[in-house]
């Protein structure tokens, strides 16, 4: 059986600013927080030397961007809630591994590269996991775009290579996810104090999600990305894909102890924050027929066959 | 005061690449050229504004993105880096962007009398987005005269890209209304490429003009035809046919641009004047102009 990599946990959290900014203007707000605040304290305790990010709100088009500056220093300002104020940060990004996940990626078959230019604009969620997860850089951090054109092959292979990376650089790692359950917010300014779930069925939908990770069934997640994504997703991008990303790097199993430590409206969407500890104990109930992807090999040039 | 008017509405596209293969000393990265045809259209557009007399550039850009209502910059200046977060290899632009504060508060003011949610954005340390910034460097690279940006709300992510044709439809008709009450004569610039499939890989030296084409066939019809009816001055028409041609090419007309410009300029029936046409890492980009003064109105390509 395949010596994996030491991946110590995993974190699934929501990318608003609000827990971040204005953790007081509403009571969900503030337990995102604390369970912002609970992972960080888990991180510190664990003994990890790296938390690697992925992030819905950095979208990339050529290939896989990984982020490499040393120390990315900013003050930046989300494009919505510019009105919630400034989020100054100064992150200590682990290059190295930044250059292996790269090199890694490309013995998969992606096309990635690394950025390291100062005054890079880090993206909002990234920015918010950061400065709540570790806020005093105790730990390097790494971070990777998610490719606005990427599916569920690239993805797989993406969190694959990040595998590679981290068991290649025996790092104990902390992967993170930065992404909304249900992303639809209210399209209109609201009052933060009458905060809720935006429709519904996305709450339910949420809550369905909520007890797969709860029993630790992550492969089932990623297994349902499409159903989720057709069901409670804005089409910004072409698929739900922090679940086939976290799942790939994690290892693609449904044996994780879950914990869902918050579940919260921010602006209508649904925002979570759930830690998932690799275990013995929990069981799944499914087998799946869905081909496991290896190494990327690019589009299929269906447009370019048959007669047209 | 006199009544205000539009006195020429821009596409301009805003593909980094142009202005990095210009070398301006305000962008860091160099390179040995590239994008002439787009370049040199937009040198032609840009000594056409030079004639015009107008106060101020209002931008719709796709790159400031809001899914919260339209925002309006709110602040007379902005100064910063724009580091372009898909191509930062290209463009890292020192900028130093006046805002016609007033000008952007009448807008939103009569945007929100129709019925459009709408917010002022002034937090000092907002960065303009490189859309903004790129669009208004092509046409004004002395950037003698005050801008405004309008975000792009993304109606067509939460609803339809025919909900997005209404609503921006709907703000064009606001602006226009407040620029007329504002006694301002303003240039109207709709910020995107036509289609918009990218090549998501990148040759080493990326102004290597033997690489540069459009992604697809099926792309470069589509954008030909609207094209087509710009020439034959019938924007309504392409105003209509918008929903499909974004969902086709998934073209950069679903921010609201063209639509917004457009309906501001109430759909104009006489020629646009073609700049140029070319790819940019696979996209479709057309420099086009519509100028509604029929004796400054030209047939340039
Ligand atoms: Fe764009």
């Amino acid at each position: 059986m395949d010596e994996g990599p030491e991946i110590l946990f995993g974190i699934y959290c929501p990318p608003h600013p609000q827990p971040l900014l204005s953790p007081d203007d509403n009571s969900g707000y503030r337990k995102l927080r604390e369970g912002f605040e609970l992972c960080k304290t888990r991180i510190e305790e664990s003994g990890a030397d790296i938390i690697l990010v992925y992030s819905t709100t950095w979208p990339s088009i050529v290939g896989h961007q990984i982020q490499a500056h040393p120390n990315p220093t900013w003050t930046h300002v989300d494009d919505d809630f510019h009105y919630l104020g400034s989020m100054p940060y100064s992150f200590k990004i682990d290059t190295d591994f930044a250059e292996k996940y790269m090199e890694c990626c490309k013995d998969r078959g992606l096309h990635s590269r690394t950025v390291a230019y100062d005054g890079f604009p880090i993206d909002t969620g990234s920015i918010v996991a950061l400065k709540l997860l570790n806020p005093e850089n105790k730990i390097p951090a790494c971070i990777v775009s998610s490719n606005m054109y990427a599916n569920r092959a690239e993805t797989i292979v993406l969190g694959k290579a990040a595998r590679d990376a981290i068991k290649y650089q025996k790092k104990k790692a902390v992967v993170v996810v930065v992404s909304s359950l249900s992303n639809r917010m209210f399209t209109e300014h609201i009052n933060p104090s009458e905060d809720r779930i935006h429709s519904a069925k996305d709450d339910e939908w949420n809550k369905k999600i909520l007890e797969f990770f709860d029993a630790g069934r992550l492969e089932d997640i990623s297994q349902l990305s499409r159903d989720i994504h057709n069901q409670i997703r804005v089409s910004k991008v072409v698929a739900y894909k922090p679940a086939w990303w976290l799942a790939a790097t994690m290892g693609q199993h449904n044996n994780y102890e879950g914990e869902v430590l918050a579940y919260e409206a921010l602006h209508g969407s649904g925002g979570a924050v759930i830690m998932l500890t690799p275990s013995k104990e929990s069981v799944g109930d499914k087998e799946f027929d869905e081909d496991d992807v290896e190494y990327y090999h690019g589009d299929r040039d269906v447009l370019s066959q048959g007669d047209i | 005061m006199s009544k205000g008017e539009i006195v020429l509405g821009c596409l301009a596209p805003h593909p980094p690449h142009v202005v990095y293969a210009e070398n301006p000393e305000q962008n860091e990265a160099f390179a040995e050229g590239g994008w002439e045809t787009l370049r040199w259209g937009y040198h032609r557009l840009a000594r056409k504004l030079k004639k015009i007399d107008y106060d101020a550039m209002v931008i719709f850009t796709p790159h400031w993105q809001t899914y919260i209502g339209t925002h309006f910059l709110g602040l007379p200046k902005f100064q910063s880096k724009s580091v372009d977060p898909v191509f930062p290899n290209l463009f890292r632009y020192n900028y130093d962007i006046s805002v016609d504060v007033d000008l952007a508060e009448e807008m939103k003011n009569e945007a929100s009398e129709a019925g459009i949610i709408t917010k002022m954005m002034r937090n000092p340390d907002f960065r303009v987005d490189y859309g903004t910034i790129t669009s208004c460097h092509m046409l004004n690279p002395e950037w003698d005269k005050p801008i405004v940006t309008i975000s792009s709300n993304r109606n067509a992510h939460y609803y339809s890209a025919e909900v997005m044709n209404e609503q921006a439809g709907a703000l064009g008709e606001a602006c226009a209304k407040a620029i007329e009450n504002s006694g301002k004569k303003v240039v109207l610039i709709s910020s995107h490429s036509l289609s918009h499939r990218h090549f998501v890989t990148e040759s080493p030296l990326p102004e290597d003009m033997s690489k540069e084409h459009i992604y697809n066939h099926s792309q470069y019809v589509w954008d030909m035809k609207l094209v087509e009816l710009m020439r034959e001055g019938k924007m309504k028409e392409v105003v209509d046919i918008i929903p499909e041609f974004t969902e086709q090419t998934i073209a950069e007309t679903e921010a609201g641009g063209l639509t917004w410009m457009m309906a501001a300029m109430g759909f104009p029936d006489f020629s646009a004047e073609i700049y140029g046409y070319q790819s940019v890492i696979g996209t479709g980009n057309l420099i086009a102009a519509w100028d509604p003064n029929s004796e400054t109105r030209e047939i340039v390509l």
